[in-house]
């Protein structure tokens, strides 16, 4: 798929090769995380952070250099200021990066994210040197907020974790888009590859997904999709789409039609 | 002396430092941090850092997610 011009995706002074963002939870093996690394052609994959021997870590890291992304941990499970600027410095310190995935949930039945834990942490982070991309409500007075703080980009939620509801507040992504100054990311609801176009269409910067991809019945497969949409509601927001009208405009010449 | 780590109790030999904890229960390999009493210590600290009677030590490494 051909693009045109200059169109780099920069977050804190890093150029990413994709605008697509892979999340690695879920997924069945290392060898489905190989396979959808290089089916999505990500550039950037997110990991969380767990007590030592509670999962099967294995290789995880050797994959994720083999594949040249960059990492990003997230401080999935968090529920406190306390407790995700402590996981955010286990991060920094386990996996010698300052970017952090920032994640502060209200609790499980949702995930939703707890606004105002989640700005106190942002803040915190910030002043600590952290490069802090929160997982943010689709709440454009937040997402301001967010940006305010210092954040090197705002990542609001299509729909909760896991769901594949896709966006359900479309206007409201329109509004984070309409006045940021940082990159929006979609994090969170994608189910389908539509999904993730649509986010591009609206202005999205970029999109971060995992169980979409992880979950589907066949994980590779999905990550082509989801690569190719992603491209596409890139390609379609820059071209500028036709609007939308209320009744038919004949694309043939109206004028010069025989008398029949 | 009585240590918890990663929430489990176990007995570890006075003067244990946390790179020798560390060293026994991971193998100290990349990709891993920790705190003790709810503090991260620096990799480059493990060695000078010694545990003490009571110390709530956490393991932690990077696993898939998000």
């Amino acid at each position: 798929m051909a693009e045109r011009g200059d169109d780099p995706f920069v977050i804190a002074g890093v150029t990413l090769a994709s605008r697509l963002l892979l999340g690695t939870g879920g997924a069945a093996s290392m060898t489905v995380i190989e396979e959808t690394i290089e089916a999505s052609g990500t550039a950037l994959c997110t990991v969380s952070m767990r007590r030592h021997g509670v999962a099967a870590e294995g290789s995880l890291l050797d994959v994720l250099d083999a594949r040249g992304v960059r990492i990003l941990p997230n401080t999935a499970g968090c529920r406190t200021v306390r407790e995700a600027v402590l996981t955010a410095e286990l991060a920094r310190e386990a996996l010698e990066t300052n970017w952090v995935k920032l994640e502060v949930v209200a609790d499980e039945f949702t995930l939703l994210p707890d606004p105002i834990e989640l700005l106190d942490a942002a803040e915190q982070l910030v002043g600590r040197g952290f490069v802090v991309l929160p997982y943010t409500n689709d709440d454009p007075i937040l997402a301001r907020r967010l940006q305010q703080a210092g954040c090197a980009a705002v990542m609001p939620l299509g729909a909760p974790i896991g769901t594949g509801l896709g966006l359900t507040n479309p206007h409201n992504i329109e509004l984070i888009v309409s006045e940021a100054t940082v990159p929006v990311i979609l994090d969170a609801g994608i189910g389908t590859a539509s999904d993730a176009a649509l986010a591009m269409e609206l202005g999205c910067d970029g999109v971060l997904l995992a169980s979409a991809v992880t979950r589907a019945q066949d994980p590779q497969l999905m990550a082509t999709a989801m690569r190719h949409a992603v491209l596409a509601g890139r390609a379609a927001r820059r071209a500028g789409r036709i609007p939308k009208r209320v009744h038919a405009q004949a694309s043939s010449p109206v004028h010069g039609m025989a008398v029949l | 002396m009585n240590v918890m780590v990663n929430g489990q109790p176990r007995q570890v030999a006075a003067g244990t430092t946390l790179q020798a904890l560390i060293g026994a229960q991971t193998g100290g390999g990349r990709g891993g941090a920790a705190a003790l009493d709810g503090d991260v210590v620096p990799r480059s600290q493990w060695p000078s850092t010694t545990l003490r009677d009571g110390s709530v030590v956490e393991i932690v490494t990077a696993v898939q997610g998000g």
